[in-house]
């Protein structure tokens, strides 16, 4: 196979490694340069400035509120989402009647229906669910509060995004219902090719259900469960509470930056504000809390792989 | 969650000892009880979360057919006729018709570049050895764990530059090589996993590499292609970011980007009923065809997270 194949490479190779390159690659080597810059992004002059950008970051509130949240968006998400959605999946996989002669351990009926309908928002654009939350969430005509109104609650009107003590918490909590389906589908699918008779000789010897979970289920799933957390991780750290934070809320990011974060900030320096060299440290920043965040998952994670 | 729990020792090792305890008959009145209770348990929690998956669309697409008072009066009561002049209204006067053009141009193109270009690159990264290999395939691989946002403040500049900025082209090549990290990934491990011996007998015979690459090794990866389309239909279709930086123009705008924008401008206009058409006309045709091709649809979009 030695014909010509060089040339084959490089012919293969050249366009998508090019565009790829231009677009991606070079973009991320300039920001990490820019970084050291005053440039505005407004004029094409700049001068370097070592690192002033990174100390005026570390006497930024705001970057600060925003490092926060991003955090709390990549520590706190990840556990609510999969641990609803590992809860959900061992529902729909073990919690089925017994039935005559059938097996230990059977998927309650009607799972693939279930399986279909907690999909849903996972096909959706997360700009969309956002904008229909932003809509249920309005205090006056919003779907949530003429709930509470419609069951006697009528005292308990929150504000929502418009509450700094619990815009953040609204926000979050559209990720999570937007992206629980996904993990639920990926875990049963894992579940259903976990053998059933490790299940019933673990309840042959007398483990509960819960017991069964914690000792056969988790442990034969943690690869899956493990990737999930790195993926979702990043998803909360970037794209997703992008879109999120700056459709839902007010300012964006506010009321009086309470639910910024740091992906968020990066854009509104760069693209509002006029100050691309300081947006590209911000996200000099957020590239290292990235990187940091899927090693320790990675680190945290590891145990030895179990095969059936 | 417990993480640092060493795993049990797994039952199926248990079954040696079986000496004094392991004698006694399980109970069976107990078992069954709790079967049952569990049952009704499960069902209760799937039954609670599906209903709070589904309200909030259901909500939408019965907002979509009310007028505007009752939409504020008493958002969750029926409408009181089905008001299809939301829709039209959303149609023509909103630009969804324009955002829906754009969005299919935008996608169309870069689905097909996408699985052009990341099929030739996977294609030779799994299967030719030459120096540079490697780092070429961890400089794709890479793209995956980056954050976006930090590229795209310098990449504006870049796409203003070229004369690409606000352009269907532009922005269609901005995707493809964002799109190319997962996609080369993906089916890079789809290529290796392929049998070897009938390129080879197609190269013996004369075929040259490339025509052997396109009338033999592609169709043989149409499973993987389907896959990976479908993740990156998807992913694109529903883009928000790169298009919020990189698309300004109001004529170009795609879905995602015009239904916020509409949002934003109907909120001064205060046709909600109208807003609300066009959210639940953008969501349909993904939920439908989501549930026409859910299949496949679910393979694509967990292929990657179960490799």
């Amino acid at each position: 196979m030695q014909h010509g194949k060089y040339r084959f490479i490089v012919g293969f190779l050249a366009l998508p490694l090019g565009l790829y390159a231009l677009f991606v690659v070079w973009p991320f080597i300039q920001s990490i340069y820019y970084s050291f810059t005053d440039w505005t992004g407004l004029s094409p002059e700049f001068k370097m400035v070592g690192f002033d950008n990174y100390s005026r970051m570390l006497d930024d509130d705001i970057f600060w509120k925003s490092l926060q949240h991003s955090l709390l968006f990549a520590l706190l998400l990840p556990v609510v989402t999969i641990g609803l959605a590992l809860f959900f999946a061992f529902m729909i996989n073990v919690g089925g009647r017994k039935r005559k002669n059938g097996p230990v351990i059977t998927g309650v009926r009607g799972s693939s229906f279930y399986k279909i309908v907690y999909f849903f928002p996972q096909v959706l654009s997360i700009a969309i669910v956002a904008l229909l939350f932003a809509f249920a969430y309005n205090p006056d005509s919003g779907a949530l509060n003429s709930l509470l109104r419609g069951i006697g609650l009528d005292d308990v009107q929150p504000l929502w995004l418009g509450d700094p003590d619990l815009a953040l918490w609204a926000v979050m909590a559209v990720l999570v219902w937007s992206t629980v389906g996904f993990f639920v589908v990926l875990f049963s699918a894992g579940m259903a090719s976990i053998p059933a008779e490790m299940y019933e000789a673990a309840l042959l010897d007398g483990a509960n259900r819960v017991t069964t979970f914690f000792r056969v289920t988790l442990p034969l799933l943690w690869d899956t469960v493990q990737s999930g957390w790195v993926y979702m991780g990043i998803l909360a750290l970037g794209a997703e509470s992008f879109a999120v934070v700056q459709i839902m809320t007010t300012g964006p990011g506010g009321p009086d930056y309470s639910t910024t974060v740091m992906v968020l900030y990066v854009y509104q320096k760069a693209f509002r504000d006029g100050q691309a060299a300081y947006a590209t440290t911000i996200g000099v920043a957020l590239l290292v809390v990235t990187l940091a965040f899927a090693a320790v998952v990675m680190r945290l994670g590891r145990r030895e792989r179990l095969e059936y | 969650m417990k993480t640092t729990e060493t795993p049990a020792p797994l039952p199926a090792e248990s079954g040696a000892p079986i000496t004094k305890t392991d004698v006694r008959p399980p109970p069976p009145v107990k078992e069954k009880k709790e079967g049952t209770v569990l049952n009704v348990f499960s069902h209760g929690v799937l039954v609670i979360w599906a209903f709070m998956v589904v309200m909030p669309l259901l909500w939408a697409v019965m907002t979509s057919f009310k007028d505007d008072r009752s939409i504020f009066s008493s958002p969750w009561s029926l409408p009181d006729s089905l008001h299809f002049d939301n829709w039209s209204r959303a149609w023509t006067q909103a630009n969804m018709s324009d955002y829906f053009l754009n969005t299919v141009l935008v996608v169309g193109g870069s689905l097909i570049g996408t699985l052009v270009l990341g099929s030739m690159a996977a294609y030779v990264l799994a299967r030719f050895d030459f120096p540079g290999n490697r780092f070429i395939y961890f400089l794709f691989i890479g793209g995956m764990s980056f954050p976006i946002m930090l590229a795209l403040v310098p990449l504006f500049y870049v796409v203003n530059n070229m004369g690409l900025l606000n352009t269907i082209h532009g922005l269609i090549l901005v995707y493809i090589a964002y799109s190319l990290p997962f996609t080369v990934f993906f089916l890079t491990a789809f290529f290796r996993t392929l049998p070897t011996s009938i390129a080879e007998a197609a190269f013996v015979d004369g075929a040259s590499h490339s025509r052997t690459f396109f009338q033999i090794m592609l169709p043989m990866a149409k499973p993987g292609l389907i896959s990976v389309g479908i993740f990156n239909f998807l992913g694109q279709w529903n883009q928000y970011m790169l298009p919020t930086v990189l698309n300004t123009d109001p004529d170009k705008r795609v879905l995602t980007q015009g239904l916020v924008q509409l949002a934003v401008s109907q909120g001064y206009k205060g046709d909600w009923s109208g807003l609300f058409a066009g959210l639940v006309m953008a969501m349909l045709p993904v939920l439908a065809a989501y549930i026409i091709f859910q299949r496949q649809v679910v393979q694509g979009l967990t292929a990657g997270a179960l490799k």
